[in-house]
């Protein structure tokens, strides 16, 4: 059984011109243990993916009109409230993008740690003094110097790489199966953000913890994942282990990509891809990505391709590839 | 300690920024026409009488000297004597501030708690039948003066239903309690008096209702606002996935940084109520300081109209001083500021 | 889609239009928007035109019939009559007139001065005018509004200018607040400090360069503080210090028509309204206009 099985996940929003059709049918699944990478641009849908997975999006004006999302065999989206609690509690942990947004401001971050690692251990009724051992543990994981000290600071009084730390600290104190960091160093200094990755993949690797790295930089998902989904505007568009995706993009869109990155051999400017994502009132019919596809074909107008299978473990949504 | 030090700070700007309001008010005083001796001794006292009474005045001084004579008395606590009242202004404040006082403090009151809470069961009802309500009722409590809820108060509940007192803070055929703290109600309660207690609410509760409706309106719109932009952050939604129970989270976390907004206005809220108070205790013949006051103004007492400026900045200053020590202690950003770089 | 070189090409006309097209639409979304658009338009109207589309212009001033006066509502008199037998839906209409000369008057002065005194105080942040003029505007704002209003009216004459210049004494501080706090965070821009490097006089970086970032919090200051200065003024004639009978102010009516409740409640409740009416459109303008400027913003 799969760890976590999405199948054609179609989400929305309901928004004041009218109908946000976000995800359209989204297919993703790993087995336990994997570190997935997710990259897409921004506005492709990464987010909204990661909180369905979690069931926090606001629920109006966001709405689920088809699909299911298999977790440990069971559907997070038909599960009922105490069911779902306890999957948050100690299955699937999250790591926000923006560490200043996701931590309390008014509260002292031992409060929102140690209420964290309370709740994920309802079942073990842990007292007062083992819930502090727990956080003071957790934040020396994360390689906090002075974590008594932290304990009682807010977060105004910490740096950016030392909030995001505490999250990473939060998320795995509180015994995950699956770890979701969506973006986790995107919004932080350059200089810092390879640290925190390289704690953030050290510690994942130690909990032995299945991870899905969401991302937009190509070059995080080749050094930190095995497998790797690409994303477009609301669909899976290719999938493949790292290196296989690296060596041989199939999807149009991922070969965009690839040639996007520019090169250190200096060949001058990279070209783009031509256009922009698409309006999400009114996305295009059949395969969202065909206004800027170079191959685009009569079909991809009509009909939207589902994941072709290209052998070992490596599809794509292209017509392209259909047989 | 650092909380002395800013209370300290603010008491000594807040001395300079009194002493520079009354030498403004003094200035626009004397710059009036118009004989303040003859009109306090009437038309009929004969010239030596009045020459005499400006003298003792120094009505007839430069204005400085005036001044200086004010500040002396002041510092003092004698602010002059009162035309209107022919007696010490100062024993005219000692008598209607109390009144006053009560006023305010129960508007204050119903302005903060039932603002914040009906603003809370706003949030928590969004879009249903509650919440509308509240909208409309925010926006009329907004753009209604005081003075009309006043008048419809005494309209509805004083003649028509005839369940409320209209004039005054006691009935006449109750004794005053004895004075201990000056608060009729806290007064009659410590002395034991039921009757008392509950006339003296009564008389209390339309005048306090008047001030307190606008504000109260907008307390509740601010922290509806202020609950439902707090709702859609990204703590919030890490909190949900910690498993941390719904009501945990509304009733601690998402309340203690919504109301922070909400307190802020406070401070400006309860200081314009202090101005529409003036009319308020008109309409009422509330024996306080702002009947007082707009008495003193009517009349063209300039020791009463200085006097009156004095303590109402007075107690606007503490009233500040006392919300921003609040918002502090709720905001730690505000209290600890840039102690590391971001 | 344009390109970057066909939209610098557009003329300055046709952006502007652009502007204003995208602001009525997003302005157009809040339906609240509207109707407090729609409200100001009408009391504008019924201000300006007044003697024109009142039922009874002449009852506006001096005018007296006993036989009809405190009439209830009626078809003759919608608002019913007051005790000098005046039209009450006339002088209300009037008296809009007079509260909205008074919300201009006093806005158009207060603005620019404390606008301008805003702008000095925060570029020259740290320097003694800075100084001078924020304790100044201290001073102002630390007792509350009315009464400082109250106090300077009751101690002058007792009339409509005298009441404006009251009000007017302590409205300017408020703008000056509001524009010292953007004029000193912007103090340290790039543009700011290159504008100083390159010679530019102190005016111009005044007016040019901070003064435009303004625009919207003034903009919507001014909608909103329309409908306070209304409210203010409408409070000062409530006990006899604006306009002088027989001229129609509605705070005068509220007072007068006081004294006739609860039997004759129509004098004082229609006025009273009229206020409410007339605040509210202005508030809920100003919040619209506040609301368009954020959307605008992101």
């Amino acid at each position: 059984m799969r760890l976590l099985d999405i199948k054609n996940l179609e989400v929305g929003f309901d928004v004041y011109g009218g109908y946000l059709r976000v995800l359209n049918g989204v297919d993703f699944s790993m087995d336990e243990g994997e570190k997935v990478g997710l990259v897409g641009e921004t506005g492709c849908g990464k987010t909204t993916t990661a909180k369905s997975v979690l069931n926090i999006l606001p629920v109006p004006p966001a709405r689920t009109t088809g699909g299911s999302i298999m977790f440990k065999g069971d559907d997070i989206l038909t599960m009922k409230k105490n069911e779902i609690r306890r999957v948050h509690a100690q299955e699937i942990s999250m790591i926000f993008q923006d560490p200043t947004a996701a931590l309390n401001p008014v509260f002292t971050i031992g409060d929102q740690l140690m209420t964290a690692i309370r709740y994920s251990c309802f079942d073990e009724d842990l007292s007062r003094r083992e819930v502090r051992d727990r956080a003071v543990q957790a934040l020396r994981e994360v390689r906090l110097p002075d974590a008594e000290r932290i304990l009682k600071n807010y977060p105004v009084q910490l740096s950016g790489g030392m909030r995001q730390r505490i999250c990473i600290a939060m998320a795995l104190a509180t015994r995950s199966t699956l770890l979701i960091a969506d973006e986790p160093t995107t919004s932080l200094d350059v200089t810092i953000q390879d640290q925190v990755l390289r704690l953030l993949g050290t510690l994942i690797r130690e909990k032995d913890t299945s991870a899905i790295l969401i991302t937009h930089s190509l070059g995080l998902v080749r050094e930190w994942t095995e497998r790797v989904y690409v994303m477009y505007a609301g669909v899976m568009v290719e999938t493949a282990g790292t290196q296989e995706l690296f060596e041989n993009p199939l999807h149009p869109y991922t070969q965009g990509l690839m040639a996007a990155v520019p090169k250190l051999t200096g060949e001058g400017i990279a070209p783009g891809i031509e256009g922009r994502i698409p309006d999400y009132l009114n996305p295009p019919t059949g395969c969202r990505f065909h206004p800027r596809c170079p191959h685009v074909m009569d079909v991809c107008r009509k009909e939207k391709p589902s994941q072709f299978d290209c052998g070992e473990g490596h599809k794509t949504a292209c017509f392209l590839y259909r047989e | 300690m650092r909380i002395l030090k800013y209370i300290l700070k603010r008491v000594l700007h807040s001395i300079l920024v009194l002493l520079g309001l009354s030498i403004l008010v003094f200035i626009i005083a004397r710059v009036v026409p118009g004989d303040p001796a003859r009109m306090a001794l009437g038309p009929r006292a004969p010239e030596k009488v009045v020459e005499k009474f400006r003298e003792d005045l120094h009505l007839n001084d430069p204005v400085y000297v005036q001044y200086y004579h004010w500040i002396k008395g002041a510092i003092r606590g004698d602010f002059g004597y009162s035309i209107l009242t022919k007696r010490s202004v100062t024993l005219d404040i000692k008598d209607f501030f109390p009144a006053t006082l009560e006023l305010m403090l129960l508007t204050g009151l119903i302005m903060s708690v039932f603002g914040i809470l009906l603003g809370i069961a706003s949030a928590r009802n969004a879009n249903k039948w509650l919440d509308n309500v509240v909208r409309v009722f925010s926006y009329l409590g907004v753009c209604t003066p005081a003075y009309v809820f006043a008048i419809l108060f005494l309209l509805i509940f004083g003649y028509v239903l005839n369940i409320l007192p209209t004039i005054g803070r006691l009935s006449t055929w109750i004794d005053y309690p004895r004075t201990v703290t000056g608060l009729m109600t806290i007064d009659s309660l410590i002395a034991g008096d039921f009757p008392a207690f509950w006339d003296a609410l009564k008389h209390l509760i339309m005048p306090s209702l008047a001030l307190a409706l606008g504000p109260m309106a907008q307390e509740a719109r601010i922290t509806r606002s202020s609950m439902a932009d707090n709702l859609q952050r990204d703590f919030i939604a890490l909190e949900r996935t910690q498993a941390i129970p719904e009501r945990k989270i509304m009733s601690k976390y998402l309340l203690r940084i919504s109301i922070i907004p909400t307190v802020s206005v406070l401070g400006l809220d309860f200081a314009s109520q202090l101005g529409w108070a003036f009319l308020v205790e008109l309409i009422f013949n509330w024996p306080g300081l702002s009947r007082y006051g707009i008495q003193v103004i009517l009349n063209k007492d300039l020791n009463g109209i200085i006097a009156v400026i004095m303590v109402i900045g007075l107690m606007f200053l503490v009233v500040n001083v006392i919300v921003d020590i609040v918002v502090s202690l709720l905001d730690p950003r505000i209290r600890l500021g840039a102690e590391r770089s971001v | 889609m344009h390109t970057a070189a066909q939209v610098a090409n557009r003329s300055l006309g046709s952006r502007i239009w652009e502007r204003v097209k995208k602001g009525w639409y997003t302005f157009s979304k809040n339906p609240l928007s509207i109707v407090g658009g729609f409200i100001v338009v009408v009391v504008f109207l019924l201000a300006v035109l007044a003697p024109y589309v009142s039922p009874y212009p002449e009852h506006a001033g001096n005018f007296v019939d006993f036989e009809t006066a405190s009439a209830p509502p009626s078809r003759a008199h919608l608002f019913g009559t007051d005790v000098f037998g005046r039209d009450i839906l006339t002088r209300v209409f009037f008296g809009f007139r007079l509260s909205l000369i008074m919300g201009v008057v006093v806005i158009g002065l207060t603005a620019p001065v404390g606008v301008t005194l805003g702008l000095i105080a925060g570029y020259k942040k740290n320097t003694w005018i800075e100084t001078l003029i924020m304790r100044i505007t201290d001073i102002f704002v630390a007792v509350p509004p009315l009464i400082l209003a109250l106090s300077v009216a009751a101690i002058l004459k007792p009339n409509i200018f005298n009441s404006m210049m009251a009000v007017s004494l302590m409205w300017w501080p408020w703008y000056c607040r509001m524009v010292y706090g953007i004029a000193s965070s912007l103090k340290n821009e790039f543009y700011i400090q290159s504008a100083e490097v390159t010679g530019a006089s102190t005016a111009h970086i005044l007016f040019r360069e901070i003064f435009p970032n303004c625009y919207g919090p003034i903009f919507t200051k001014v909608s909103l503080d329309m409908g306070w200065v209304i409210l203010l003024a409408s409070a000062l004639s409530f006990v006899g210090l604006g306009a002088q009978p027989p001229t129609p102010d509605l705070g005068t009516m509220v007072a007068d028509g006081g004294k006739y409740m609860p039997d004759q409640w129509w004098i004082a409740v229609f006025p009273a309204i009229a206020i409410m009416f007339v605040v509210f459109g202005f508030n809920i303008l100003g919040d619209g206009i506040r609301d368009m400027l954020e959307v605008e913003k992101t």
